[in-house]
């Protein structure tokens, strides 16, 4: 499958549909679950890489995989154009994942300064791929503005708790051209598995892993259950019975053309 | 009674914090009450209430569990490191249990730009990005402008700069912020007025609301976190360690992209100590458990484990409550490069270099951060 079915972002290619938050790992760990998640893009917060120490994220991340900067620490559209061109000037690609976070306590994203901030990075020439609070309204301005994919959170960051927001994440991935990663909140490998195959076009991962008791199991955990989600999608899922037929009892008798 | 120079911002978060902490009365509550908050998830102040309690004390182990997961849940297995560096220990103050009163006998010192540069250059060589500077609290010995140079001083060596000096007025926390520091750690000391009014005797820190309201004025200035304190073994714990917390969910409520921080050193040995004057001792146990309580009330929050501890102590709250940790630290002025220029404010119990403290997180499977802020 991994030849014929690849994740394309703004025209660059992935084997991989597995996205690997790096941001509570050790390093040594995020080099050994990159390898067991055969993930090929990990994100990177900026804020941790600045540094002149040995603990240097990106000399744990294999030269092959891409890097995904994270504008974490961005409190308005403005600061999240800034650390987007910083990442730029260190070396960290085009790539860039916009966070504009106001709140503290639950982490979740300011949609308002994320379209802002896109619009201005896709302008730049970056390839841009927004978190957001999934709205459509939202994921619509998103796509006008330039973005090169919509990251929609499941649930609040690092909370584990699994898809509280589906039924809007599927709006999206219905109603949106671009693929659909879905960020955030995601707790195990069997949620990763059900909005693959609603049609999801990768996940992101950090805290379900970080927070395993065997990370390299949990990675490749995630990495399994991704694919198997997209077989499904692919194969086109079964019907389900929703209710209970009662052909016993009609209900067309009363019809003149039987 | 203000000073004519402090500046007063329209406020009612002091009237709330007393107010709550009034009402608390951390002897009713039961181990069932404590079991009920345990099995919540998002906690509110009724569950503070509950977790700072005699009650919860048998079951610390099980709070310690619960602030663990919560701390792996936001933090992953990071620990960001920092240290102190005083540049002046010159005090206007008259309180009875700091090394610094003005009215001891101790060596003062004031380090100018060309050692504070020499400080810098010797503490950012050990690795570090995060830097705390702290000044004794005079406004004569350290102007706001002799910190405001330190400050720009400081951001050609360190990613985060925070400043643990005197109150200021919100267009100096505005100055101080251009000239690049993010966060400000200001110690309440203790909540309880009455307390704080027999601890400090004179000086510009006698003025209990001033200092109360230094955080929100600083957050009103822009700066991107503050951290709160107080000193445990000044007067009741319990309702100490209550008061802080809800000051702290309060100015989050009131400021949501600020980030918050905790730091609850206890009462040391200190030049020309009076043992008389420690009657509210904390024990590890007492420390721990609000520690913990801090965690699962607010589990986005920082927490720093301070050297006063001991080696044994500190290794054992980072991941567990702590995300904080200061290594390689000096309470004298200076002392990174050259010998120190003045007293320490108070003795340390834990030494160790920054070298040594990151083997130490590591060895417990956690991840040392030296660099988590971007200046912008």
């Amino acid at each position: 499958m991994e030849n014929n079915d690849k994740l394309i972002i703004a025209g660059h290619e992935f084997n991989s549909r597995f996205i690997l938050g790096s941001g509570k790992f050790s390093l040594d760990l995020v080099k050994a679950a990159v390898e067991s998640a055969g993930a090929e893009i990990v994100t990177l917060a900026l804020r941790r890489a600045n540094t002149k120490t040995e603990y240097n994220i990106l000399d744990f991340i294999p030269k092959t995989v891409t890097l995904l900067p994270n504008t974490s620490g961005a409190r308005t559209a403005e600061e999240a154009v800034r650390i987007a061109r910083l990442s730029r000037e260190l070396g960290c690609g085009d790539f860039v994942k916009i966070e504009v976070i106001k709140d503290t306590k639950f982490l979740l994203p300011d949609n308002y300064e994320t379209i802002k901030a896109t619009e201005i990075l896709a302008k730049e020439g970056f390839i841009v791929m927004p978190y957001m609070y999934p709205d459509l309204n939202v994921a619509r301005d998103l796509a006008n503005a330039g973005a090169a994919t919509i990251m929609p959170l499941a649930a609040p960051i690092g909370s584990n708790l699994g898809l509280l927001t589906k039924h809007f994440i599927k709006i999206i991935i219905d109603e949106i051209k671009l693929p659909v990663i879905v960020d955030a909140g995601i707790g195990s490998p069997s949620q990763a598995c059900e909005i693959m195959q609603e049609g999801a076009a990768a996940i992101m991962v950090n805290t379900a892993i970080a927070t395993a008791k065997n990370i390299n199991e949990m990675a490749e955990a995630f990495k399994l259950a991704i694919i198997a989600g997209r077989k499904a999608y692919l194969a086109g899922l079964g019907r389900v019975l929703n209710f209970k037929a009662e052909a016993s009892s009609p209900l067309i008798d009363f019809l003149e053309d039987k | 009674m203000f000073y004519k120079s402090m500046e007063q911002i329209k406020s009612d978060m002091l009237e709330q914090v007393s107010n709550l902490t009034n009402d608390y009365d951390y002897n009713i509550y039961t181990e069932n009450d404590v079991q009920k908050t345990l099995n919540k998830e998002l906690l509110d102040i009724e569950d503070l209430k509950v977790l700072l309690s005699p009650a919860a004390t048998k079951f610390l182990n099980l709070i310690a569990h619960k602030a663990q997961y919560e701390t792996r849940k936001h933090f992953g297995s990071s620990i960001s490191l920092f240290t102190p560096l005083y540049i002046s220990n010159y005090c206007e103050n008259q309180c009875t249990y700091c090394g610094y009163n003005c009215k001891n006998n101790i060596h003062r010192g004031k380090l100018t730009i060309e050692e504070i540069e020499k400080e810098f250059k010797a503490i950012s060589q050990t690795g570090l990005e995060d830097i705390l500077i702290l000044t004794g609290e005079s406004r004569t010995a350290s102007s706001v402008e002799y910190i405001g140079e330190a400050v720009k001083l400081a951001k050609k060596y360190f990613s985060s700069i925070s400043i643990e000096i005197y109150p200021l007025n919100t267009d100096e926390y505005k100055y101080l912020c251009r000239c690049g520091a993010d966060f400000v750690c200001v110690y309440q000391e203790t909540y309880n007025k009455k307390r704080y009014k027999q601890l400090h005797l004179a000086g510009p820190k006698s003025v209990f609301e001033y200092r109360f309201y230094a955080q929100e004025r600083a957050a009103l200035a822009g700066m991107r976190g503050v951290s709160l304190g107080i000193l445990f073994g000044l007067d009741d714990f319990r309702k100490d360690a209550f008061s802080t917390a809800v000051h702290a969910y309060l100015l989050q409520q009131k400021f949501p992209d600020l980030k918050i921080g905790f730091s609850v050193p206890r009462l040391r040995p200190y030049i020309h100590e009076h043992k008389e004057q420690n009657p509210h001792y904390v024990n590890e146990k007492q420390l721990f458990q609000a520690l913990c309580a801090y965690r699962l009330f607010m589990p986005f929050s920082d927490i720093t484990i301070s050297t006063r501890e001991r080696a044994g102590f500190r290794d054992n709250v980072i991941g567990v409550c702590a995300t904080k940790i200061s290594a390689g630290v000096k309470t004298s002025v200076g002392g990174h490069k050259d010998d120190a220029k003045g007293d320490e404010q108070f003795e340390i119990s834990d030494p160790r270099s920054v070298d040594e403290i990151v083997d130490t997180i590591k060895q417990k499977g956690l991840y040392p951060v030296f660099s988590n802020h971007i200046r912008l």
